[in-house]
C-alpha cells in the first residue's frame, strides 16, 4: 500500500450510489421494479457536458476502475493503468464514468441485494441480465448525470460488448466507441469454459440452489474452481511459461522450462500442489472465492453466452449497425485466446460493410487476453493518440 | 504538399467514400477530407504510420496487402488508391483485380523504371538503379516488381482495364509537353486512373 498516492493517480475516490425508481425491464421481459447502481466518477463535467467517457466493466470488474478508497488499499482501480491525469484516458480533460453493473456484487442491485418483494435476498431469483439491459440502465444514468452523448464509451471484452451495444442501440448518444479485445459473440468454445464455471458453482454443496446467504455459508470451493478455469483462459500459453519459469533447480534453462517451476523445489509424489502454477491458480481462485458473488458469476457468464446483437438482424452484424453514427477504435491482442484476433476482425468486417468508420490495431502482447489491462506500449500509445483527437473534436 | 495530391485529386468526387491501400502516414486522405469532404478509410501495416494516421484522425486498419481484401465489399467504395506501392506488393495483378471489385474507380501510382536514367544506369554501370526516388539496393528493396509506363499499358489490355486518364510526371510530380512526348522513356512516376470495361 503507498504511503503517498502516485501522481498521475486519481486519487482517493468514493463511489456514490444512484437509486432509480422507474421500472427497467429487462429483455427476459422480467420487470426489475426499482434498482440501485454504485457509481464512480473522476475529473470535471465541462460546462456543455460534452467531455464524458462511460467505461464499461468485464466479468468480474466493478465501478471501481481508477484510485484509491483508502490509503490501506493494497491495488488501484481495475483500470488504473489507463486512467488518471497523463493517462490515456486523462482525467485532465475527460470527465470518466464507471458504474457497477446490475446483478453485479459491489454495491449494484444484485442477488447479493435484499429483494423488497421478500424481505431477503434476491439470490437466484434475481433476473438473467443481458448485455442489452446494462446499456439501458447506463443510458438512464446517463439521463441523470446529464450527458446527452458520450465522448466515448470504452470497455474490454464483456465491456467491450456493451460498447457495441450503445452503437447499436443508442446512436446518437456517443461520438466514439472503442472496444478492446472483443468479439461478436462468444464461440462454443467460450461458452464451454463458461459452462464448466457454472457447473463448478452449482455443484459445490455450500450452493444450496443459489439461496447459501440463508444457509448462512459461502460456496467458495465452486467459486473459486470457477475463477481458475477462467483465469486460465485469461492467460496464454506464452504468459504461462514466462509467469511460472524464471527459476528452477532441475532445469537451468528457461526457455526449456515451459513454466514448469517447482513450488518446494522437488516432487511430492502425492497429490497437492507441486508446481507454481497450482499454486497461483489457487491463490487467484481463493482470493476471488471471498470477494465475488456465485449468483453474480453465474449471470455475468450468462451476459457473456446470450450476447449476439446481430439475432435481431438475420444474423447479419453489419445491419445491426445499419444506425451507427459513432466511429468506432477495436484493439486485439496477438496471444489472447479468448478473443483472438480474428473474432475482432469479423466486427471490423461488418463495420465495414455498413459503411461505418472504423480504425482496427492488432497489438503484438505475451499477455493474453488479459492485455487489454496492462500497460502494453503500443497499446497505450495508441490509446493516448486516439483519444488526444477526441478531446481536441469535443473541446475538452 | 505532395504535388502528386494536385493531381489525384482531380479525379476524386466531392463527399465520395475513398479507400487507401498503403495509406502511409494517412496525408492524401486528410488532405481529401479536408479539400473534398471524402469519407476515407486507410490500410496499412506499419505501426509509426498507423499512429501517425490515428494522430490525424484518419480511419486506420492495420492489415496485410498481400493477405488480401476479402473483408471488403464488392463496389463498396467510390475510389481505390494505390500509391508508390504496387511495385511492393507480392501479386500486384491480384491487387489490382481485388481494386476493381472494391472499387467504382481505381488510382494508381508506381516509379516508372522504363525511364531513361534507369536505363541509363543498366546499360552503362551494369548494376541496378538507384536514384533520388528510388533510393534502395537491390537488396535491401522492398520494390520486387517494378514496372515500366508501356507494361502498364500492356496489363491494362490484357486485363480489360479502362484506363480513364493516364498522367506522367517526374519525380518531383511536374508534368511537362516533354515527358508526354516519351512517357516511358521520360516519366519517372506514373499516375493511372482506371475502372474496369464496362461489359459491351
Amino acid at each position: 500500500m503507498p504511503d503517498t498516492l502516485p501522481e498521475n493517480s486519481v486519487g482517493l475516490v468514493t463511489p456514490e450510489l444512484y437509486r432509480f425508481e422507474e421500472p427497467l425491464t429487462l429483455r427476459s421481459g422480467k420487470v426489475l421494479k426499482a434498482y440501485d447502481l454504485m457509481v464512480e466518477t473522476y475529473g470535471t463535467l465541462n460546462a456543455d457536458k460534452s467531455n464524458a467517457i462511460l467505461i464499461c466493466h468485464a466479468l468480474s470488474g466493478d465501478h471501481h476502475a481508477a484510485g484509491y478508497h483508502s490509503m490501506d488499499d493494497k491495488k488501484p482501480g481495475w483500470w488504473d493503468v489507463c486512467i488518471g491525469p497523463g493517462k490515456p484516458v486523462d482525467t485532465n480533460h475527460f470527465f470518466v464514468v464507471c458504474l457497477n453493473n446490475l446483478g453485479g456484487c459491489a454495491g449494484s442491485t444484485g442477488p447479493a441485494s435484499i429483494n423488497p418483494d421478500t424481505g431477503t435476498w434476491y439470490g437466484p431469483d434475481f433476473p438473467v441480465v443481458t448485455v442489452r439491459d446494462w446499456v439501458n440502465s447506463q443510458a438512464r444514468l446517463a439521463d441523470r448525470l446529464g450527458i446527452q452523448q458520450w465522448a466515448a464509451v470504452v470497455g474490454g471484452s464483456l465491456g467491450g460488448m456493451q460498447v457495441m451495444r450503445w452503437a447499436i442501440s443508442y446512436p446518437e448518444r456517443l461520438r466514439h466507441a472503442i472496444m478492446l479485445a472483443v468479439a461478436p459473440k462468444l464461440s462454443a468454445q467460450n461458452i464451454a469454459f463458461n459452462e464448466v464455471a457454472r457447473q463448478s458453482i452449482t455443484a459445490d454443496p455450500d450452493f444450496h440452489a443459489g439461496r447459501y446467504r440463508e444457509h448462512e455459508v459461502l460456496p467458495k470451493k465452486g467459486l473459486m474452481l470457477a475463477r481458475m478455469v477462467g483465469h486460465i483462459t485469461y492467460l496464454s500459453d506464452s504468459a504461462m511459461r514466462e509467469k511460472f519459469g524464471k527459476v528452477s533447480d532441475e532445469l537451468k534453462q528457461a526457455s526449456l522450462n515451459l513454466g514448469r517451476d517447482l513450488r518446494a523445489g522437488k516432487l511430492s509424489f502425492g497429490f497437492d500442489v507441486d508446481f507454481q502454477v497450482e499454486s497461483y491458480l489457487h491463490y487467484q481462485g481463493e482470493r476471488f472465492s471471498e470477494t465475488f458473488d456465485a449468483n453474480t458469476y453465474l449471470l455475468m457468464t450468462k451476459a457473456l453466452d446470450y450476447f449476439d446483437p446481430s439475432v435481431d438482424y438475420d444474423g447479419d452484424l453489419s445491419k445491426a449497425f445499419a444506425k451507427s453514427d459513432c466511429r468506432f477504435l477495436l484493439m486485439s491482442f496477438s496471444t489472447d485466446w479468448r478473443f483472438p484476433p480474428e473474432r475482432t476482425r469479423e466486427i471490423v468486417t461488418a463495420l465495414l460493410k455498413a459503411g461505418k468508420q472504423v480504425s482496427y490495431l492488432e497489438i503484438e502482447a505475451d499477455q493474453g487476453h488479459d492485455a487489454f489491462l496492462l500497460p502494453v506500449p503500443r497499446y497505450m500509445q495508441s490509446l493516448t493518440t486516439y483519444l488526444n483527437v477526441v478531446k481536441e473534436e469535443v473541446g475538452a | 504538399m505532395r504535388a502528386d495530391l494536385d493531381i489525384i485529386r482531380n479525379w476524386i468526387e466531392p463527399g465520395s467514400r475513398v479507400l487507401d491501400l498503403g495509406c502511409g502516414d494517412g496525408s492524401l486522405l486528410r488532405y481529401l477530407q479536408d479539400n473534398l469532404q471524402t469519407i476515407g478509410t486507410g490500410l496499412e501495416i506499419d505501426e509509426t504510420k498507423i499512429n501517425a494516421c490515428l494522430d490525424k484522425g484518419i480511419s486506420v486498419i492495420q492489415q496485410d496487402l498481400n493477405k488480401g481484401l476479402q473483408n471488403f465489399e464488392s463496389q463498396s467504395f467510390d475510389t481505390v488508391l494505390l500509391t508508390q506501392t504496387l511495385q511492393a506488393v507480392h501479386f500486384p495483378d491480384l491487387l489490382v483485380e481485388e481494386m476493381l471489385r472494391i472499387g467504382k474507380n481505381c488510382i494508381v501510382t508506381f516509379p516508372n523504371f522504363g525511364n531513361w536514367r534507369a536505363r541509363l544506369h543498366l546499360a552503362v554501370k551494369g548494376r541496378m538503379p538507384v536514384s533520388e526516388y528510388i533510393p534502395y539496393e537491390w537488396y535491401n528493396t522492398p520494390n520486387i516488381h517494378f514496372c515500366t509506363v508501356r507494361d502498364f499499358d500492356v496489363f491494362c489490355h490484357d486485363k480489360n482495364i479502362n484506363v480513364i486518364t493516364r498522367t506522367v510526371v517526374d519525380y518531383k510530380h511536374r508534368d511537362s509537353w516533354f515527358i508526354r512526348a516519351a512517357p516511358n522513356l521520360l516519366s519517372e512516376i506514373a499516375i493511372y486512373h482506371f475502372s474496369r470495361t464496362p461489359a459491351v
